[in-house]
């Protein structure tokens, strides 16, 4: 093992600890706040069962929104809102608050993305058979959209460890902010090289887990 | 059994339906038949009220649906099965699967549902194909999945959407014939949209002929009334032709 990674053992272990927390959240928050919302903006469109035109247009307003904003001032623009919810707005806790948010908001869209896929005729099969909107989001549309909901997750995975690299500038830690203050800062441009390599390899099992899983579950 | 009273649909400033009449007998195969656009679809999802009508009455099984709304309306359409053009099953599910879902919907008790499905699957001759998924199948095979997946739940309608319109004609054959036992064995009444004559004419005891969204003419399928729906479509085809209006 590289002199430099045994040299700073400790901080790496603790920096990828910050980012599997971090990034953790998000995956959290994607899941149970991003998944309903993306079902819902789907289900309030044109022609849907739910069909509402003002609660669509005001909550897919606020999506993009959110999405437009370059992270690292949505993190500072948040800065009151996350003292507000975590009490602090420094530090790992603090730092999960704004990935939270462009969490849910990122696979929201996704959400909403996979299930347009789903043909037409598939909600009307199940209207046609008396179902419920619950039935028809539990038996039809998450069925149908499996795949293309794992596929969703996993990018916005990716996109949640890239957007937890730069939440050094509130204190979260992780293993970008590691890179650039023990490796870049302290001109150990070999501390840096290993920490993107360990990205690259998070990222690549990330990436491969997600395709496997989504083929797996493809039976279309 | 079905009546439909002075029903009219609208899509946009586009009037698909005006005010359209009809009533099918209790254990009668109905047909629908017209031209691309003559509105014999939305006359179809009108009676499950896949389409809402902007104005006149649906009556099914004595229950006036144009007045139901939530559980009832949701109730009401689990004894109205339905068939597509393009099967709408579930991909991702297997055949038994797809099946069982209308009783699952029903909360028919879990006990009673494998003999069901398997009953229906028996039925349209699948029994053997229960754990394969649907992509595995032949559009043959994917229309008999979705008709036992609309006889599961015992309906008492069967509304049929241009059901053989994706399929050869020896495929074609086989699908009406189950449609025939289907309405001959559980005496459910079969209402069938389509464009081809030929199925229209070797299943339907009656059919009305559509054309602009109104109903042009009913007759019954006997000689007579056969060669009044040729003499229909014959006009149907010279008004295409020349401009003119279809012939009685």
């Amino acid at each position: 093992m590289p002199e430099v990674i045994v040299e700073y053992q400790a901080e790496i272990w603790q920096s990828i600890g910050e980012t599997f927390i971090m990034v953790g959240f998000s995956i959290l928050a994607a899941v149970l706040v991003g998944l309903p919302l993306g079902t819902f903006l789907y289900l309030c469109r044109k022609d849907q069962i739910l069909e509402n035109q003002a609660v669509f247009s005001t909550l897919n307003l606020l999506v993009n929104v959110i999405r437009s904003f370059p992270f690292l001032l949505l993190v500072v623009f948040m800065i009151p809102f996350t003292r507000w919810i975590v009490g602090t707005a420094f530090g790992t806790t603090a730092a999960i608050v704004p990935l939270t948010v462009i969490a849910i908001a990122h696979y929201s869209r996704l959400v909403e993305q996979s299930l347009l896929d789903i043909p037409k005729g598939v909600m009307e099969a199940a209207i046609s058979m008396g179902a419920s909107a619950k039935d028809i989001i539990f038996k039809f549309l998450y069925v149908e959209a499996r795949s293309g909901l794992v596929l969703g997750l996993t990018t916005s995975t990716i996109s949640f460890i890239s957007y937890s690299t730069i939440m050094g500038v509130v204190g979260g830690g992780g293993i970008g902010d590691f890179a650039i203050r023990y490796g870049y800062q302290n001109f150990r441009t070999d501390l840096m090289f290993y920490m993107i390599f360990i990205m690259v390899i998070l990222v690549q099992l990330i990436q491969y887990t997600g395709i496997t899983v989504a083929r797996k579950i493809d039976k279309r | 059994m079905i009546k439909i009273q002075n029903v009219t649909k609208r899509f946009g400033d586009y009037e698909a339906i005006k005010s359209v009449s009809l009533s099918v007998n209790h254990g009668e195969i109905y047909g629908v038949i017209g031209a691309s656009g003559a509105g014999k679809s939305t006359l179809l999802r009108l009676i499950n009220l896949l389409e809402s009508p902007d104005h006149g009455e649906v009556i099914v099984n004595d229950d006036s649906l144009t007045r139901l709304k939530g559980r009832k309306l949701r109730e009401a359409r689990q004894s109205i099965a339905m068939i597509f053009q393009q099967y709408n099953l579930l991909g991702n599910k297997t055949v038994y699967d797809n099946v069982v879902v209308p009783l699952e919907l029903s909360k028919v008790p879990k006990q009673e549902r494998e003999s069901r499905v398997m009953e229906s699957l028996q039925f349209v001759g699948l029994d053997h194909f229960k754990d394969q998924y649907t992509a595995q199948l032949s559009g043959g095979q994917k229309q008999r999945v979705a008709i036992a997946r609309a006889l599961v739940n015992n309906p008492t309608v069967l509304l049929c959407d241009e059901p053989t319109s994706s399929l050869d004609p020896n495929t074609t054959a086989e699908i009406l014939s189950v449609l025939k036992r289907i309405n001959e064995n559980f005496g459910v009444t079969i209402v069938i949209v389509s464009h081809e004559m030929e199925v229209i004419k070797s299943i339907c005891e009656r059919v009305t002929v559509m054309a602009d969204g109104e109903e042009y003419e009913t007759v019954t399928i006997e000689p007579a009334g056969i060669q009044k729906i040729d003499r229909s479509a014959q006009g149907f085809v010279e008004r295409l032709t020349d401009g003119g209006e279809p012939h009685a």
